[in-house]
């Protein structure tokens, strides 16, 4: 029983959430790895583009609240989605029209674009502080629990409950449906095929004319698509707030460049290394090593290694371990 | 390399960008217009000056031109400008001074992408394939202007390179040297071009396989397709050769069949080694 119980909580504190940050993670990491990978520099402004896109979907949600269109039990937020990727790929694009493809056309090299895209950055941050404001914002509705923990426990008969969130189980089936849309496309589709051409050579795709700057749009149409949904889940699993978006940034990177940046299955491996790391080093481990520990071993403080207002250190450290040890990270991206 | 504003002075830290398969070429913009120009060869890059970016020249008032079901082979020293001249005439730089011309229209204007329209296809000398992508992606990507079926043409180049068709399914980075050029030839046909430029295909290959190659490429001519090429193995082009341009410091220095310049002592003295 004890045991049951022990596995029970690590799945209620540590798996269920890990897996949900994770494939909020992954998701980011696949649009950093995308622009990597084709635009040929690290976008600093995808974290605040995740934070645009989801004030434009938390606004058309509150638009279709307002109207009173639901979606049953699932969160509004989903069907506002679609237009929250159609808003903020059109405001990528302009932001492309306007600024990048100028240094595009100066061929000026990637490092350039890094410190453009910082700039990109602080202007989406302050719009969206301007429109929607700085502070937290919830927009989730519909079913909050999909088995809530005192429902599990009179199940069951444990201890312990198991609590497993809508969104949670939400985020995790939305990034399983993108991440195979995302493959298919690459692999099997014309454009998808010559957006890899375009990432590995850019002189011989435009001998086999293809069209550079379609390529470009393209790249940048899926990217904002990652990027709202990427915000939205990780918006209605925790709460929409300018600055934690600003702050995701680093384990989005970490995730990126740990699973190899440029490449799309190492930035999903990535994004769950460290969404499981982040969450087990910060996680309290006394509750689980009292279910599991002899009576006499059982820890007297809360065995938590890291206070969680440090996990950002944890990005942090994997990030220079594998730098260190695994330059090109896990799956053979480029050599950083 | 070039400097100015948009330079990255000598960073090269890969964890922010990713110079890898970065564009290296200053081509023609795109958006330019083809002009009526009737009369002479087929392809002819005619009194072409120029040279990449805002440096000095490297072509100066140079002429190479193919005409139909003909091999037009440019030897010369390093550094003579043969790869900028095939480059020149692609649209992969602009020309300074002197025109192009494709079938009789003007082309000088036209991007690289809209010349492959006009059924132009080149295969350069290095970073010709895409290396992470499998042999029949690249093909694929070679016929990407194309929107009918390619399985036809696929078949043809499977019978002109057997080996690819065995290899199809692996990533191109992973063959041997004759296997890429091979890959890379089978590419730019794949757009079923009305000429092909060849910029040194036997570059790093070992004799046997060169051979092979230069056989295979009397096979493509043989259907009638007009062959552009360069090469370092001057005696072994030139008599494979109809035309033959014998270019120094981005000049013509001697133009012939390919016969008359191999006979020519000068250019037997100079550049074939006696």
């Amino acid at each position: 029983m004890d045991f049951l119980n022990a596995l029970v909580a690590l799945a209620n504190f540590v798996f269920i959430p890990a897996i949900a940050y994770g494939s909020q993670l992954a998701l980011g990491a696949l649009g950093v790895t995308l622009i990597y990978g084709i635009l040929r520099f690290s976008n600093f402004a995808h974290g605040d583009t995740m934070a645009i896109g989801t004030m434009f979907t938390i606004l058309v949600t509150w638009g279709l609240q307002a109207l009173g269109v639901s979606f049953g039990p699932l969160p509004t937020a989903l069907l506002a989605i679609p237009f929250g990727i159609v808003l903020t790929s059109l405001l990528v694009l302009g932001t492309d029209r306007l600024v990048y493809r100028f240094y595009r056309e100066q061929k000026a090299k990637p490092v350039i674009l890094v410190i453009v895209s910082m700039g990109v950055m602080f202007i989406y941050n302050g719009l969206t502080r301007l429109i929607i404001g700085p502070g937290d914002q919830n927009f989730a509705d519909g079913e909050r629990f999909l088995i809530s923990a005192r429902d599990f426990k009179t199940m069951t008969g444990l201890d312990e409950g198991l609590a497993l969130k809508s969104t949670q189980a939400i985020t995790v089936v939305v990034a399983i449906l993108v991440v195979a849309l995302l493959f298919w496309f690459l692999n099997h589709t014309r454009t998808g095929k010559s957006m890899r051409a375009y990432s590995d050579n850019e002189d011989l795709a435009l001998l086999s004319g293809i069209n550079p700057e379609r390529v470009v749009m393209v790249t940048w149409i899926i990217v904002a698509a990652l990027a709202v949904v990427a915000g939205t889940l990780y918006g209605l699993d925790k709460s929409f707030k300018p600055f934690t978006y600003f702050q995701i940034l680093l384990p989005i990177f970490a995730s990126a460049i740990v699973g190899g940046l440029g490449s799309p299955l190492g930035a999903i491996a990535g994004g769950f290394i460290i969404a499981f790391s982040e969450v087990g080093i910060t996680y309290a481990w006394k509750k689980v090593l009292t279910y599991m520990l002899p009576e006499s071993l059982e820890p007297s403080g809360l065995v938590q290694l890291l206070s969680t207002d440090y996990k950002f250190a944890v990005s942090f450290v994997i990030l220079i371990i594998v730098l260190l040890f695994r330059p090109t990270g896990l799956f053979k991206g480029k050599s950083v | 390399m070039s400097g100015g504003p948009y330079d990255d002075r000598g960073n090269h830290d890969a964890s922010i960008t990713n110079p890898c398969g970065m564009a290296e070429d200053d081509p023609v913009h795109a958006g330019g217009h083809e002009h009526p120009a009737p009369g002479g060869p087929f392809l002819i890059g005619e009194a072409m000056t120029g040279g990449y970016g805002r440096g000095a020249d490297i072509l100066h008032s140079c002429t190479i031109a193919v005409d139909r079901g003909e091999i037009a082979v440019i030897v010369g020293p390093n550094g003579a400008g043969k790869s900028t001249a095939m480059k020149a005439v692609f649209g992969m730089l602009s020309l300074r001074e002197g025109m192009v011309r494709l079938d009789g229209e003007d082309i000088t204007e036209l991007s690289p992408q809209a010349r492959v329209r006009k059924g132009m296809g080149f295969v350069p000398q290095t970073h010709n394939i895409f290396t992470s992508m499998t042999v029949e992606e690249n093909l694929e990507m070679g016929a990407f202007i194309r929107r009918d079926d390619i399985s036809g043409t696929m078949e043809q180049v499977f019978d002109l390179f057997p080996i690819l068709k065995d290899k199809r399914r692996q990533a191109a980075g992973e063959l041997s040297g004759g296997q890429r050029q091979q890959v890379a030839v089978g590419r730019a046909l794949m757009t079923k071009p009305k000429v092909l430029m060849l910029d040194e295909p036997t570059a790093g290959v070992s004799p046997i396989v060169m051979d092979e190659l230069f056989d295979r490429i009397i096979e493509v001519a043989r259907t009638g397709l007009p062959v552009l090429m360069v090469e370092q193995n001057a005696r072994q082009a030139l008599a494979i050769a109809d035309k033959g341009y014998v270019l120094v410091q981005g000049r013509n220095a001697h133009t012939g069949t390919g016969k008359a310049l191999l006979a020519d002592d000068e250019v037997r003295r100079s550049f074939l080694g006696g």
